[in-house]
């Protein structure tokens, strides 16, 4: 029999409604390459077998019933910033410890209401702050991929544990978040694809908050088919987040194979930054060709705010983060150390229960919000993010219907990279590509374009007018079928 | 602007983190650097430009100012660190 890990998400759920196999078998192979893989790569923080064959079970009775729903039995992973009902939430961070939710998040209640079924819990950067998955406090996460000198790699950040476990056929899909680049980033190194939707596309209700005003979840995937049936499932209007937007949900995997011809692709020349990589450069130029091959016109544009878009970053985000983590405080849920008074305790609560990363970011937002500094660098950022969209609103009014770069200025770096220890902004870096989406609350997705000189993927990144992800899907699929790369790793673990 | 190892103090006080001696001096410096870097700001021009406060063009949606939720209280205690009787137990607050 094939193996039913290598299938595509959607090779399985047709395979499943066939009735080719079940449910429970390729829960079952899913399970059992977890078993063999995770201890290397340290993908899942928890995995829920029980919960997953039940679930299983119950979509092999509704596929006998001829009842079966969008995904149903299709195996997911779960990125561990999601609530799940009785089940392990600590956005790999030690302060949540024991935290199991009495609630389920909307995104993953609508992935089960079509049909999906859960393995687990996902790895991932400590409350989703980091680049390279190393701020867990669970330990990294290693790429499924390895250069020549086969050391490990940073599988990307924050949604690490969902991109090493879908490159490794260790789930057919999984849910990630993006707030500066963590599903993009993360799917450009382990070979995937990621689309962050619209903001307000998913509901953030049931997702541990980091920055609220940047933070939307998407799917990681190993197909843009994929991701676009995924999404399809996370997607909908939500009046508990009350920044939902009251849309409908266009058939996103309809729109996959519509292509390129007639549109109108953005190359913004300030992404073109210094001491780019030429393998980068080249990949670029490349994906232009590939979409002007299939009928588009490709325009140079400019986005003049670009270099401001990751300081502004680095305000907005600790800063929103400042006051969301406040809540973290020992008495209502996770961990408590205790003091000789209650200040004591919270003090000492945060100072052991939040990993060092989180630590300053709570900080800098601590500072960049307190008296005397509020006008000078939190206003200050909010004004320039007004300026970044602005900016790509100029560009879409003139006839751009997406853009084209580059997904990172590298491919996948080595766990505990020197440079990156002692230089927080080159780790701040790795986003500089991806973060400007955020700010302006449009859609990207990240899809594989090339090797580099190591054999390792890069990927290009598609912006999209706001809702309009239909033309990413589009133009992503192009990329990919063009670029007809072989996106299995050697396998290792 | 910079912070000063004072500064790191007050800013770990409000923030609620305790900071040990030797973590002073090296917060002084990483948040220095972000700060650094993020100093660019300054540059641009934002004469009558207004901060943004929402990131899509929305109105916040309102709803009916009625009790929709609730009665559970055994639940939101559930996962406190100490509960007794559905209540959260904190160390003296008021003597």
């Amino acid at each position: 029999m094939t193996d039913l890990t290598r299938l595509s998400l959607k090779a399985l759920r047709d395979g499943l409604a066939r009735k080719e196999f079940t449910a429970l078998e390729a829960t079952d192979a899913y399970l059992a390459a977890i078993d063999a893989g995770n201890g290397k790569l340290n993908a899942y923080v928890a995995v829920t077998a029980d919960k997953a064959r039940d679930m299983a079970k119950a979509s092999d009775e509704r596929i006998g019933k001829g009842e079966a729903r969008p995904l149903e039995g299709v195996p997911l992973g779960v990125k561990d910033l999601f609530a799940t009902e009785g089940v392990h939430t600590q956005a790999a961070s030690r302060i949540l410890e024991g935290f199991k939710p009495e609630y389920e998040s909307s995104v993953t209640s609508n992935l089960w209401r079509d049909g999906a079924v859960m393995l687990g819990k996902l790895n991932m950067d400590e409350f989703a702050m980091g680049s390279s998955n190393e701020s867990s406090f669970y330990g990294p996460v290693i790429n499924p991929w390895r250069g020549e000198s086969g050391e490990d790699l940073v599988p990307g950040g924050s949604s690490g544990g969902s991109a090493a476990a879908v490159s490794a056929w260790l789930c057919a899909g999984a849910t990630a978040t993006d707030t500066g680049g963590s599903i993009r980033q993360p799917a450009a190194f382990t070979g995937t694809v990621g689309i962050k939707p619209t903001y307000g596309r998913c509901s953030r209700w049931g997702i541990i908050a980091y920055a609220s005003s940047l933070d939307q979840a998407g799917p990681l995937a190993r197909t843009v088919e994929d991701s676009a049936i995924m999404l399809k499932s996370m997607s909908g209007f939500d009046p508990k987040d009350s920044t939902s937007a009251d849309l409908q949900v266009p058939d996103f995997a309809a729109a996959v194979e519509r292509g390129v011809k007639g549109l109108t692709i953005g190359v913004p020349r300030e992404y073109r930054i210094e001491g780019m990589p030429a393998e980068i450069e080249r990949l670029w130029q490349q994906g232009l060709e590939w979409l002007k091959a299939e009928g588009a016109t490709v325009r140079d544009i400019s986005l003049p705010h670009t270099n401001y878009a990751l300081p502004a970053y680095y305000v907005v985000s600790p800063a929103e983060a400042s006051s969301n983590l406040a809540r973290y405080d020992g008495v209502r849920y996770g961990l408590r150390v205790s003091g000789k008074d209650i200040t004591d305790m919270y003090e000492m609560t945060r100072a052991e229960g939040f990993g060092r990363e989180v630590k300053r970011r709570v900080m800098i937002g601590t500072y960049v919000l307190s008296a005397g500094y509020y006008d000078a660098y939190y206003v200050q950022a909010q004004k320039v993010r007004t300026l970044i969209k602005k900016d790509f609103e100029d560009a879409f009014n003139a006839g751009v219907d997406a853009i084209l770069t580059p997904a990172t200025p590298s491919a996948a770096f080595r766990i505990a990279d020197e440079e990156m220890k002692v230089d927080l902004v080159k780790m701040y870096l790795n986003d500089i590509f991806t973060v400007t989406v955020n700010m302006a609350g449009l859609p990207g997705i990240a899809v594989p374009a090339g090797k580099d000189g190591q054999g390792l993927p890069l990927g290009l990144q598609l912006i999209g007018k706001p809702f309009d992800e239909e033309t990413l899907f589009a133009a992503g699929r192009v990329i990919e079928k063009s670029a007809a790369l072989d996106l299995a790793p050697a396998q290792w673990w | 602007m910079s912070v000063d190892a004072d500064t790191v103090r007050r800013i770990a006080r409000l923030a609620r983190i305790r900071v040990t001696e030797d973590e002073v001096a090296a917060y002084e410096g990483e948040l220095n650097a972000i700060l650094g870097f993020v100093e660019q700001l300054g540059e641009v021009d934002v004469e009558g430009v207004e901060p943004m406060t929402s990131v899509a063009p929305m109105q916040l949606r309102r709803r009916e100012d009625a009790v929709t939720d609730g009665g559970y209280a055994e639940k939101i205690v559930a996962n406190a660190p100490l509960s007794e009787d559905n209540f959260f137990m904190v160390p003296k607050v008021v003597e």
